[in-house]
């Protein structure tokens, strides 16, 4: 028993280990920019450059965008495909899986034939409609997390006895999704949210591909010609994450009846 | 006219019938039950007069208006759900004035109304509660509540008390029935348990495999069970089959002694095969009352000691009955094996509408 127990704590402590070690190194490594002292030199450097504040601005818009599109797609549909078509359940998280088995690249490459300048639709003709298709084909690429979030989300509430208990009280449609459905999965909904804007803060070869001005291919030039600013903005990375599982957990805490939906 | 009307109700599911040719009128103010095992239709009856499943075909009326094709939304009917169906985020005063704030009632009209519910279901203090705060048995009161905020025509309640406890569920149906005696509005509830339909209900419908078998008073429908299937599903029931010996006198015989019945054989022929029915409280051992009427001799094949009732099992030659007799402390049970005589009236005899076979 005592040995048994011994040794959870020592694959714990692995597990601890492998993850804290390259992320100390990292900040640590991210501090020594002046030789000889600790300093947050790299940081200032970082945030004081124009093209930090622009590329992560750029991205915060368009992920936050992401999420308003994304959460009208999926919301409704996940509604009704637990309320009436349960049948096309398999379907539909088939269809959304598709984004983590094809390529970015592939996409992007598919994108941009169907959507140049030259064919019907030509989305890549101006700055302003290419920003939309970056923005849909986010949503594409964060459609796997935000709709198996609310998928889970909805699967923990009685969905089809609690639409009707609101359609005998006389709300329609929209009163039920706005007022019962969505409040109760709105952590679910929330963690989908975050989830995607993680993925489009990172995201790089289709902001690359499509030439906009994103914070993922700031990251990836950074990291090409310097040697401490990468480390302090992977730090920054980490930190926005940690503060957006914070903000889940705390709407998760302060919200009745709440569940979360994860991956 | 009718204030509840079904008439002629069908509902099919691809290739199942799950309700056939229901008809129905319900007074105003009355509580009605439809009383059945599951899968026989009752809960689909009652889906279709909430709206939220359509007849494939007949008509709904409510006050005369067809409701039939109306949306759920629409038909001002109160619904009350075997899981509560409480919206979590919710408190339960904006639980209760939820369909008022649909109606956009004013916010004044909204308070009162929330605080009259909450003091009908005794829980005024419990407003700024979240349903996963309380009980099972005060969510249901809530869910009640709900449902009465709007003022519904009909009130729906689909097996309300099954998640509750025995002791809960024996004070709420008295709470339920109360209310709904209180407000007079026009109910329907649906149970699989015969206690809480006889112990509640002005009329109950039995219903078995999509059809009506029965509608009655409570006291009609176990005293005078029409069909085999009310006879067995309401109450203890012993079901024999016998031979008509003389229609004119109600003489049947069974496994060759012959019984009298008071009724049900109008219209029958000798030879013919009958199912009858008796209730366990109505046959007594011989002694036990001094004017049994119909006398069958038997052996003691089981005794049952239940307390305050003693339930025992008599065999004649091809049929058994079960009796219930009050436990008397100067008097211990027959002991298995005893040749004993079982003792019930003519009246207590109920001849069944269905023949063996047909």
């Amino acid at each position: 028993m005592r040995r048994a127990s011994l040794r959870a704590w020592l694959v714990l402590l692995l597990g601890a280990l492998y993850f804290v070690v390259p992320l100390v190194g990292t900040f640590e490594f991210s501090l020594r920019y002046r030789r000889g002292v600790y300093s947050f030199e790299a940081y200032r450097i970082v945030l004081a450059d124009p093209r930090f504040q622009a590329t992560f601005g750029y991205s915060t818009a368009l992920a936050l965008a992401t999420i308003v599109v994304g959460v009208v797609l999926v919301v409704p549909t996940a509604y009704w495909i637990q309320l009436r078509l349960p049948r096309l359940r398999p379907v539909v998280e088939f269809i959304t899986l598709l984004p983590l088995v094809i390529p970015a690249i592939v996409l992007v490459f598919g994108y941009l034939r169907i959507y140049n300048s030259s064919s019907w639709l030509p989305l890549t003709a101006s700055e302003a409609t290419t920003d939309l298709l970056l923005m849909f084909s986010y949503v594409a690429l964060s459609l796997p997390y935000m709709y198996r979030a609310v998928d889970t989300g909805l699967r923990a509430i009685d969905v089809r006895t609690l639409t009707e208990a609101a359609q005998s009280l006389g709300a329609g449609w929209r009163t039920i999704l706005l007022r019962v459905i969505f409040p109760g999965v709105r952590v679910a909904v929330l963690s989908g949210a975050f989830l995607t804007f993680a993925i489009v803060i990172g995201e790089f070869t289709m902001a690359s591909l499509l030439d906009r001005p994103a914070f993922g291919p700031y990251l990836q030039l950074i990291g090409a010609n310097r040697a401490y600013e990468p480390a302090a903005l992977a730090v920054i990375a980490f930190a926005v994450t940690w503060a957006c599982m914070a903000v889940i957990q705390l709407m998760a805490r302060r919200a009745p009846g709440q569940v979360a939906g994860g991956r | 006219m009718a204030f509840l009307e079904i008439d002629g109700v069908q509902k099919r599911f691809a290739l199942t019938t799950a309700v056939e040719d229901f008809r129905l009128d319900v007074e105003r103010g009355e509580f009605v039950s439809f009383l059945g095992p599951s899968g026989c239709g009752k809960t689909t009856t009652l889906r279709m007069i909430a709206g939220f499943e359509s007849p494939t075909a007949g008509r709904i009326r409510i006050d005369g208006v067809d409701v039939t094709h109306r949306a759920p939304n629409r038909r001002n009917v109160g619904m009350v759900f075997q899981s509560y169906a409480l919206f979590p985020n919710m408190t339960v005063a904006d639980n209760v004035g939820f369909g008022l704030r649909v109606a956009r009632r004013p916010a004044r009209e909204i308070r009162q109304r929330v605080e009259e519910m909450l003091a009908l279901i005794k829980l005024p203090d419990l407003g700024s509660r979240y349903p996963y705060q309380l009980s099972g048995g005060q969510q249901q009161r809530v869910a009640l509540a709900r449902a009465l905020a709007i003022r519904p025509q009909v009130l729906l309640l689909d097996e309300p008390l099954s998640a509750l406890d025995a002791k809960i569920r024996v004070s709420l149906r008295t709470e339920i029935r109360g209310i709904q005696r209180e407000l007079g509005i026009t109910t329907i509830y649906v149970t699989h348990d015969q206690e809480e339909a006889l112990s509640m209900s002005d009329r109950i419908v039995v219903m078995s495999q999509g059809r009506i078998e029965q509608i009655g008073t409570p006291f009609e429908i176990y005293n005078f069970p029409r069909t085999a299937f009310v006879a067995s599903f309401v109450g203890t029931l012993n079901i024999l089959s016998g031979r008509v010996e003389d229609p004119a006198r109600g003489a049947i015989l069974v496994d060759g002694q012959p019984i009298l019945a008071a009724a049900g054989l109008e219209g029958a022929r000798a030879g013919e095969a009958r199912l009858i029915a008796l209730r366990p409280e109505s046959v007594t051992l011989d002694g036990a009352t001094a004017d049994g009427q119909n006398r069958l001799a038997g052996t003691v094949e089981d005794v049952h000691f239940l307390g305050s009732v003693v339930r025992i099992r008599i065999r004649f030659r091809e049929h058994a009955v079960w009796l219930d007799t009050f436990n008397n402390p100067r008097l211990a049970p027959p002991a298995r094996g005893e040749p004993v005589t079982v003792c019930f009236a003519r009246e207590a005899v109920l001849v069944l509408e269905s023949p063996p076979g047909g």
